[in-house]
Formats: structure tokens, C-alpha cells, sequence
């Protein structure tokens, strides 16, 4: 659905006069080439597995600043930087790593901060092996690219822990109104890139909390909420100002909005419709989608139950079915919750698992059975409404589908019964259709996504924007955030039209 | 933050919770609901609009004291805040001139249906009210109700009201409409999943289409989570963005009454460990 991330010709030049500074030449004489290409890649220090199987607290403990510096010491400060290419916000990453190299921690975080609000959850939570660490020069040359996404969170977590968090220069108030619907990912960043060019931004959030997916999906054992808190609260330092509980749509339309005196808008509102399967027996109690146990307990802390009211299904025998993100991140929620067995039941094999490399291998350390080339057929009820266990059916691979993923192929006779008590639903979310029922006028994709131009984020109706997974489906935090860069500065334009 | 106006016990266990809520109260319809949390550790719960103010800038939600959820909202004093109170959620009842509707209501329900009865009236139906209640003292908003109904019927387990000493029961009750009245054209109820559910067996047999308010487990209330799903005509729905309405005769009644008991233990449980620690 997205086209093939290309440098602009302004970063470009931005990229060449900073290689061009005096203090990067140095740096890079510093250090000879092979001498750079010797050391080898900083591992990410991590909670014992044994540790984490019962808490969730974050897995990954962060690079200390000794082990950062080293780290980006291997990095060769390319002529042509092609990491770059590679991020969808357009990081100047040899800048700031180069930065963290020369001992400059704070001013490494601030270059972050030029182009991406939120470095501490990218650092987290990007792809990074499929992104810029995929087209580092030094992968291609020695074989493990520089640890670009660890370098991020290093420098965004030093300048949060020694409170150094400095706000822009803000420019003169512009007087504009822009209104962003939903505080996930992509909303956030176009509050925080609006805020800074003058205009007044307002994020309006359904939910009680800031953060979207990031809150209600992403466990704490992946990115603590409290990084995140920080991150919201830098944009309110910016002047975004949050009204939460109000659902676009409902609460008020758009068009009541507009008469209030916004004048641009962006719809980030997200994935928030779960797929199901539609096999027998998928609404008996114990079966539930990944938004359901997931937000149970991250956002309605379900975990401190009874401490919070909010309770979460504790299944002994779990089984998550999917292999992306989303699975892993619920497989490994229930483990922590105290199944006795955690599996993973996908229908393709290793390979072809959308999930991070990084994201399984955890899994895996932590006891998480794997379950490929298999799919769950139907849910067997226990007689008083509640499942018992699921029939399966064993699959194998045929030619690539339109995803270039080879083809599950269900084999005959391979059925087999699972006991479970327990089954959480990842295969994916659609677009939530509230702002689109409400607006009847807004021109949607043949998937209930809002139909956008690509180059611009501008959706039909002129001054509405739209980004993230209300466009692309279910996608990644930094597409979300890509968008988002897009879209705020053409509502910028817009704005000042 | 969200301001209570008013919160009074109208019977035993009923409470009415008048809520600030200018944006909501401008734009809300009969049949709409809205998710509240009653304070920062709280489950976010769905609650049945009642009423709504447009000028005053408050919505009305009636609610049983059952759980730690309700029970917590029923400790509030004007003047408190609950940190959720969103909406209006859910779909609006249908609303048109149906001819004799007749509006049955239970337990929270005898508000719920009020607005729906009030509006059904406005767009000319004649409108039969029944209200079922376990005795006679558990019956509120009499008057108001009254207003709204061309027939008015009290459904009461002690007999009390009704004339005799039998005691009633919807779905008894309901037949004896359908026997006596020359047409009914469509019934609506909204109570306990027991009352919606008899409603529907009872018109049944006589094809007179039954709408019901389900009311089951949510946590986002905006088509998020697919915890109130439920089968309708063989299909599942979400009651949260696809109802809360839905026609009775299709709906699976035992897959609605096996989920809402779903954490029926964790309800006990959490509901102990709050009494222990409020009330020692």
C-alpha cells in the first residue's frame, strides 16, 4: 500500500552540510574505517528470561553510555548515508549518532526531536532491522548493521532521566485552529509538528488515556507507560491541549468542530476493529480478539486486579492465534498472567511471521510454544458457554500470495484437538468505521480505509487529513508517524493558505 | 472529568445519577448509552441514557447497585467527579409512527424505555406501558411514565398492583395484551437480559416484531474490543456500534446470557476486596 521511501531533495541537503561540518570531519579522522568496522555490535542488555516470564516490567534494560558511545563509534559516517532512506520520518540518524559518539547526549536527543516527537517509543518499538539498520552501509560492508534504534532510545532516555527535556523556540502564534482526532501515534506527531510551527492544536481522544495503540496494546514489557506519560506531556508543554472522552462522530462531528473554528483537520483514529475468523464457537466465553485481553490489561491495568476493578481472563492453557506483533505481545501477556502452557498457533511457518525477529526470540526465552503450519478450525464449548478446546488442521505452503507470502494450504485428515481454556484472536484489525459512518461524504478504500493522496495525506473533503492505520490497515507505530509528518506539513500549508 | 449533579436513590438499590454533560446531552437520542468509570481504578461500564437536559447540560442515567462498578457510582454526592463519562454511544432506537408500540421496562429499564416511550408518543403512536417490578415498592417514575402512555400496566411478583393477589410476569402479561388488544405492532424492551428475553419468546408465536436494548460486558464502547458480541440471526454483532438494539426473535439468548456471566467469579472477588477495603 505505501511507495518506496525517497530522500527529498531539502534533506539531502541538509545531510550533505552536515557531513560537511568541521567537527564530523574530525571525528571521522579520528577513527580509521577498518579500525570502526572491527568492533563488534553492542548486544541490548535484557531481564533474564526466567525473571520476566512473571512481570512486566521492560525486558529491554537500554545501552548504558559507555556501551552507547562504542556503539556509535561503528558507525562510518557515510557520504551517502542510505539508513536514512530507510526511515519513514527522515531522521538525520548519522547526525545524531555521530553526536552520541562525540559524547553529546543532549544535543544528540535534541537532532532526534527536529524530525521525530517521539524518540524514546520509536527507539522501542520500530522495526528497525526492517528499516534503517536493513540499508546501513555497515551491514552490507561487515555484515551487522549499527544499532541505530538502540542509539535513539539511549538518547532520548538520557535526556528524559537527567531532565534536560529543552522546549523549541516557538514561533509567533498563528491563531489557527487545528483540531486531530485520536492520540495515537500518528495524532501525536502532527500535534507536536502543528504546536511548533504556531498553530493551535487539539487532540480529541474516545478513550481516557493519551497514546492510542501505545496504550491500549503495547505492553508495559515493551515500552512502560511512563515513557510514553513523557512524551504526552512534552507535547502539552508545547501547548497541545488533550480533550479526552470525546468521540469524534459522536461526541461531535466534524462539521460542529468546524463551526467551533477549527479549520484543518486529521483523522488518526486507527485500526480499532478487530478481525475474527468467523469459525464455530468463536463467541464462547474464554475466546476473546487481542484488543479485548490486551486492553484489559494494559490500559485498565488488569494485571493488578483486584487492586484495579477491571479483570482479565487468566487461562491456563493459552493460545494466541497469529504470528505478528500483536500475537507475540499477547501470548507473552498471558505467560506473565500464569499459564502453565503459552502457545503461538500461526498458519505459515517461520519465515513468513510478520512479528519482529527480536519480538520472537524473546518469546521463545520466555517459554512460548510455537505451533506453525497450523490453524484452528473450530472452538469446542465445555457445555455451560465456555471453551474447552479448539480443532485444528495442519497446513502446508503453496505458490506466494498477492502478500508474496507463500500460501497456506489446509491438509486434509491432519485435524487434531488442542485443549485450551483460553484464546486470544491477533489476526489483524480493519480500520474503525465511526468517523466514516458519521461522514458520509468522506471517500473511503475498498477496505473501510480512508482513501488518501499518498504524496499528501489529503483525504476528498478539502482540510482533512488523514494518516496511519485509519489508511493503511493494520500497520507499524512509524508508518503511523511518517504519515502524520506528511500530513502536518500540508496542513501547515494549508493553515497559512 | 465529568461532574455529578445529582445522585439519588429512587428505590431500594436504584439510583438515578444526574452527570455535567453539555456536548453529550446536546447530541443524544433515545436508545443511546454512555461508558462511565466511577473513579481512576475503575472498569469502564455502559449506562443506558435516561434522560437528557439540553439547556441544564446534563444526562440521566439510571443504574441497579450490584457490582463494584454501580456500587461505587451509588457512594457519589453532587459535587464528586467520575474521570470517564463518554458518548452518546451506540445506535438510536429506531423512531417512526409504528401504530401500538408497547414499551415494557424492568429494573434500570423502567427509565431506559422512558425516553424511548416519550419519543414513540411524540411521533403519534398509542403507547402501552408495561413495567415489571418484583413488588410494588420498587416501582419509580410512576408519573412520568404515566405521561407519556396511553395504557399503563404495573407487572408485579407480590400481585400488589395488579388488582389480584396472583402474582404477574411479563411474559404473562404480555399475552394477555396480545389476547385483549385488536393490534400490537411492535414491542420494545429494556431491563435485565431475563426480561428481554421472555418478552421475545412471548411475541414469538405471534410475529410481533420485539426490539431489545442488550446491555453486555463492554471496555471501549466504541467497536474496539468485540467484548459485546453477540449472534443476531446468525451473525455476530458488536452491541456496542452495531446496537445496542437489536430484534429480539434473532437474537442467540443463551450465548447473551453465558457471556455476561464471563467473570462472574472476578465480580464476587472484586467486589469483596472493594467492601474489605471501603468498609473494613
Amino acid at each position: 500500500m505505501s511507495e518506496e521511501k525517497k530522500i527529498p531533495a531539502e534533506l539531502k541537503e541538509l545531510l550533505k552540510a552536515e557531513f560537511g561540518l568541521e567537527w564530523r570531519r574530525q571525528l571521522r579522522q579520528g577513527l580509521p574505517v577498518k579500525d570502526r568496522m572491527k568492533i563488534a555490535r553492542h548486544k541490548m542488555p535484557e531481564r533474564p528470561a526466567k525473571e520476566r516470564a512473571k512481570v512486566f516490567l521492560e525486558v529491554n534494560l537500554g545501552l548504558d553510555a559507555a556501551a552507547a558511545q562504542e556503539e556509535a563509534r561503528r558507525c562510518l559516517d557515510c557520504a551517502n548515508p542510505t539508513c536514512v532512506c530507510g526511515c519513514p520520518v527522515g531522521i538525520d540518524i548519522p547526525s545524531f549518532v555521530k553526536l552520541i559518539e562525540k559524547g553529546e547526549f543532549e544535543a544528540a536527543a535534541r537532532k532526534l526531536k527536529e524530525t521525530n516527537s517521539l524518540p524514546a517509543i520509536c527507539g522501542r518499538v520500530c522495526p528497525q532491522e526492517t528499516q534503517c539498520e536493513e540499508v546501513c552501509n555497515l551491514k552490507k560492508a561487515a555484515g551487522t548493521p549499527v544499532a541505530i534504534g538502540n542509539l535513539e532510545r539511549f538518547a532520548a532516555d538520557w535526556e528524559r532521566s537527567h531532565g534536560v527535556v529543552s522546549l523549541p523556540t516557538l514561533p509567533a502564534p498563528t491563531r489557527k485552529k487545528a483540531a486531530v482526532i485520536g492520540a495515537g501515534p500518528a495524532g501525536l506527531t502532527v500535534a507536536g509538528d502543528l504546536a511548533k510551527k504556531g498553530h493551535r492544536v487539539t487532540i480529541f481522544e474516545a478513550l481516557h488515556m493519551s497514546g492510542g495503540v501505545l496504550v491500549y496494546g503495547i505492553p508495559e514489557f515493551r515500552l512502560p507507560k511512563a515513557i510514553l506519560k513523557a512524551e504526552v506531556d512534552y507535547l502539552k508543554r508545547l501547548g497541545v491541549e488533550f480533550k479526552m472522552n470525546f468521540v469524534v462522530g459522536k461526541t461531535a462531528t466534524l462539521n460542529d468542530l468546524r463551526a467551533e473554528g477549527f479549520e484543518a483537520f486529521f483523522i488518526g483514529t486507527g485500526a480499532g476493529l478487530p478481525n475474527f475468523m468467523k469459525i464455530p464457537g468463536e463467541n464462547l466465553v474464554g475466546v476473546f480478539s487481542a484488543n479485548e485481553y490486551l486492553t484489559r490489561v494494559n490500559l485498565m491495568k488488569g494485571y493488578d486486579f483486584p487492586n484495579y476493578d477491571t479483570p482479565v481472563f487468566l487461562g491456563r492453557r493459552a493460545a494466541v492465534i497469529g504470528g505478528g506483533n500483536v500475537a507475540m505481545d499477547s501470548v507473552r501477556t498471558a505467560k506473565r498472567l500464569g499459564a502453565e502452557r503459552a502457545v503461538i498457533v500461526y498458519r505459515r511457518s517461520r519465515v513468513e511471521m510478520p512479528a519482529r525477529t527480536e519480538e520472537v526470540h524473546h518469546a521463545e526465552e520466555e517459554g512460548i510454544e510455537f505451533h506453525l503450519l497450523t490453524t484452528p478450525i473450530r472452538y469446542i464449548g465445555d457445555g455451560h458457554g465456555g471453551v474447552k478446546a479448539m480443532e485444528c488442521q495442519k497446513m502446508g505452503l503453496g505458490e506466494p500470495d498477492s502478500s508474496g507470502r507463500r500460501r497456506p494450504i489446509p491438509i486434509e485428515g491432519s485435524e487434531f484437538i488442542m485443549d485450551i481454556d483460553l484464546v486470544v484472536v491477533a489476526i489483524g484489525q480493519s480500520p474503525n468505521p465511526l468517523i466514516s459512518q458519521a461522514m458520509p461524504e468522506l471517500k473511503m478504500g475498498k477496505w473501510g480505509n480512508i482513501d488518501v493522496n499518498w504524496e499528501t495525506m489529503a483525504t476528498n473533503i478539502p482540510g482533512v487529513y488523514a494518516g496511519g492505520d485509519i489508511i493503511r490497515g493494520g500497520a507499524t507505530v512509524i508508518l503511523a508517524m511518517g504519515d502524520g509528518r506528511i500530513a502536518a506539513a500540508e496542513m501547515d500549508k494549508y493553515l497559512r493558505r | 472529568m465529568a461532574k455529578i449533579l445529582q445522585r439519588v436513590r429512587l428505590v431500594p438499590n436504584v439510583h438515578l445519577l444526574e452527570v455535567q454533560a453539555p456536548e453529550i446531552a446536546r447530541k443524544c437520542a433515545p436508545g443511546q448509552f454512555v461508558m462511565v468509570m466511577p473513579d481512576e481504578r475503575g472498569e469502564r461500564i455502559p449506562l443506558t441514557i435516561a434522560d437528557w437536559d439540553i439547556e441544564k447540560g446534563s444526562i440521566t442515567c439510571v443504574f441497579l447497585a450490584v457490582g463494584t462498578s454501580t456500587r461505587k457510582l451509588a457512594l457519589l454526592q453532587a459535587g464528586d467527579e467520575v474521570p470517564v463519562f463518554v458518548g452518546p454511544l451506540g445506535k438510536p432506537s429506531e423512531m417512526r409512527n409504528f401504530g401500538t408500540v408497547v414499551c415494557a421496562g424492568g429494573c434500570f429499564g423502567i427509565a431506559a424505555i422512558h425516553p424511548i416511550a416519550r419519543a414513540l408518543k411524540a411521533l403519534g403512536n398509542r403507547i402501552i406501558t408495561i413495567v415489571d417490578v418484583k413488588a410494588r415498592y420498587l416501582l419509580y417514575w410512576e408519573d412520568k411514565l404515566r405521561r407519556v402512555s396511553d395504557r399503563f400496566i404495573v407487572s408485579t411478583r407480590d400481585g400488589a398492583a395488579g388488582g389480584t393477589n396472583e402474582p404477574h410476569y411479563i411474559a404473562a402479561e404480555l399475552n394477555a395484551l396480545i389476547a385483549a388488544e385488536p393490534r400490537i405492532d411492535r414491542v420494545v424492551a429494556i431491563g435485565c437480559t431475563y426480561l428481554m428475553s421472555a418478552s421475545a419468546e412471548a411475541t414469538r408465536p405471534h410475529g410481533i416484531k420485539t426490539m431489545v436494548s442488550l446491555n453486555p460486558i463492554m471496555v471501549d464502547g466504541t467497536g474496539m474490543c468485540g467484548a459485546c458480541r453477540c449472534t443476531e440471526g446468525g451473525k455476530t454483532r458488536f452491541a456496542c456500534v452495531d446496537g445496542p438494539d437489536f430484534d429480539g426473535h434473532a437474537i442467540d439468548w443463551a450465548e447473551v446470557y453465558a457471556r455476561r456471566k464471563s467473570y462472574f467469579d472476578d465480580e464476587i472477588r472484586s467486589l469483596c476486596a472493594w467492601e474489605e477495603k471501603t468498609f473494613g
